[in-house]
């Protein structure tokens, strides 16, 4: 865990300079052979290497902060983006996103959790740990699309819900369940993806979805692996052993039926190429709402309480 | 040898199924007086000197809340498998059999039917003894199985929380059990069915983000931890020490979470009284 955490990326880091480089030369066809060459083995070795990833490395992925985060998808997937502000109670939460827009031409609601890439919206976005009054806020818009009848997207993107002495104040536990709860009875199409940490309650609050999908290197866990560690091994620095411990990556998930599908990402991750990304998701997504709109919203949480009452695994 | 036993953190976090350990004399968990066992437990395992209120195994509570300590034990027959064949520094397979053998085969909760001052009614209890009461895929099978009981046969339900949340070992697994039960209790909501939620000390973590706060009435016995965050992480994010009687029950009244507190020895009164007027009775 000492030094660079993502330094597994050297090899890709170093062809992507030589390629840089390279092309920052005079084009002549010796030349052009050579990039498209590096350009073969770049994406030979983004593979291999992202192929794979250990659980732990997945996390620090999922965490990279080139990695397209809520407004991003929002950007590159949705038209008419408009945001809307606040739980009507207390205050605005930036930790989560919500507001209307159209995918594919149809009116919906998006919710997310959204993260900071510098310093400055780091702190704005809370490092993407929300207070009750973002959950409450996207409660309130997901109530709002079921009036209207549009469906609704959601974006995992959380390390988990923030532990402050006001969101405890405020009821950081009560709004978390109030969501589970309110979101398992919404008639109206609820399509989650899990698009970096889905860390914990947090996560869940935003997670109760008639499909859940999951993009490759993501993670989806009970606990951080550092909070796990730190419990049952008595130091976080046995993070990397509790994060394959915990079985927390989408193949993992696919595997114990908690999502539906697992979404490739593109060679190198995510970070790697945000648009294509995108790309790849945007079929799922678009798939997944034209099979549910062919059910009545009223029957929709009869369906999603059997798929969630199916979770879990014991002895008899 | 110390002439009394102080209650500290087990090393395995194997407990006794009381909270109360054993010997003639006791360390009472909040003002720290040392009381004399039997007192203690004639007084329902609430200290004599400041009303903290001990643990209690989940039969101490069956007993403590149905009519003559009559009640019908169901879903008994579910135990946790190890669906991640999961490993810390032991094994958790190695774990659940340290449990079972201690504490019983019920794993972390305990359901029940019977009748409450007259009206029947659907119980579960958390058993804190087993696993820190933490909650895995039997834990949400069983609260699940209890809604749907109460649902099927239009009785109310009350879960007695007592839980340090999710249970790591199972992983997302855990996780999932939140939105499962909290769906139930949506159905149970819908068919205007009572549930009642008595958080005890401790309830925190994923159980208080899910059932525990859910109750249309949500009742604390005095003093009981409740809360999301446990406070040791909240000190290490905020850096900061936290205020005396934070995230305790009163704290929670205060900030409007809790309906009430009740003293157990009023426990069962209060809850048939509550049933008996949502139920029209
Ligand atoms: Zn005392």
């Amino acid at each position: 865990m000492n030094g660079d955490p993502m330094q597994f990326e050297e090899p890709i880091v170093r062809l992507r300079r030589q390629i840089e480089e390279l092309s920052a030369m005079e084009a002549e066809p010796a030349r052009q052979a050579e990039i498209a060459e590096l350009q073969q083995k770049l994406t030979k070795v983004s593979s291999e290497i992202y192929g794979n990833l250990t659980p732990w490395q997945k996390t620090l992925v999922a965490r990279h902060p080139q990695r397209p985060y809520t407004l991003d998808f929002i950007a590159l997937l949705f038209e008419e983006w408009s945001e809307i502000h606040g739980d009507r109670k207390f205050a605005d939460d930036p930790a989560v996103v919500t507001g209307f827009a159209r995918f594919r031409g149809q009116p919906c609601c998006v919710v997310g959790h959204q993260k900071g890439r510098n310093t400055k919206e780091k702190i704005f976005r809370n490092f993407g740990q929300p207070r009750p009054e973002g959950f409450r806020k996207a409660l309130r818009a997901m109530k709002m699309a079921e009036k209207f009848h549009l469906p609704i997207f959601s974006f995992i993107d959380t390390q988990g819900a923030y532990p402050g002495v006001g969101a405890e104040e405020r009821g950081q536990a009560e709004a978390i369940a109030v969501n589970l709860r309110e979101m398992a009875a919404l008639q109206t199409p609820l399509i989650v993806t899990v698009i970096g940490e889905g860390g914990s309650g947090g996560a869940l609050a935003l997670g109760v979805g008639d499909r859940v999908f999951m993009l490759e290197h993501a993670v989806y866990s009970v606990i951080s692996p550092e909070g796990c560690a730190a419990i049952l091994w008595k130091s976080a620095a046995n993070a990397p052993d509790a994060a394959a411990a915990m079985k927390i990556t989408a193949a993992d998930l696919k595997k114990h039926g908690i999502i539906d599908e697992i979404v490739p990402e593109p060679a190198g991750g995510a970070h790697a190429d945000p648009p294509h990304a995108a790309e790849i998701l945007a079929p799922y997504l678009e798939k997944a709402l034209k099979e549910l709109q062919k059910t009545k919203g009223s029957l929709l949480p009869e369906e999603r309480y059997k798929k969630f009452r199916k979770m879990g695994y014991f002895e008899k | 040898m110390a002439w009394f036993r102080k209650e500290k953190k087990p090393k395995e976090a194997v407990e006794k199924s009381t909270a109360i350990p054993e010997g003639l004399w006791v360390k009472c968990d909040d003002c720290k007086e040392i009381v004399y066992r039997k007192e203690v437990e004639q007084n329902l395992s609430v200290c004599p000197k400041c009303s903290y209120h001990f643990r209690l195994s989940a039969r101490e509570r069956f007993s403590m809340l149905f009519d003559d300590a009559q009640y019908k034990e169901f879903a008994t027959n579910i135990k946790s498998g190890d669906p991640l064949e999961f490993k810390d520094t032991k094994r958790y397979r190695d774990r659940l059999k340290v449990y079972e053998a201690r504490v019983g085969k019920g794993d972390a909760v305990l359901c029940a039917e019977g009748k409450l001052e007259g009206v029947n009614v659907v119980i579960s209890a958390m058993e804190y003894a087993f696993m820190g009461g933490s909650m895995g895929s039997v834990v949400g099978e069983k609260l699940t199985l209890a809604a749907e009981r109460a649902l099927d046969k239009g009785e109310p339900l009350i879960i007695v929380s007592c839980s340090g949340g999710a249970r790591m070992q199972e992983g997302i697994l855990s996780l999932m059990q939140m939105a499962k039960i909290s769906a139930a209790l949506a159905r149970l909501a819908e068919a205007r069915l009572p549930y009642i939620s008595v958080l005890t000390d401790p309830t925190t973590g994923g159980v208080t983000a899910s059932y525990a706060m859910l109750g249309d009435l949500n009742i604390a016995e005095p003093k009981a931890l409740i809360g999301f965050a446990g406070p040791r992480v909240i000190e290490q994010t905020i850096r900061q020490t936290l205020p005396e009687g934070f995230q305790r029950a009163e704290f929670l009244v205060e900030h409007g979470m809790v309906d009430l507190i009740t003293h157990r020895a009023e426990m069962k009164a209060t809850l048939g009284r509550f049933l008996r007027c949502f139920l029209a009775k």
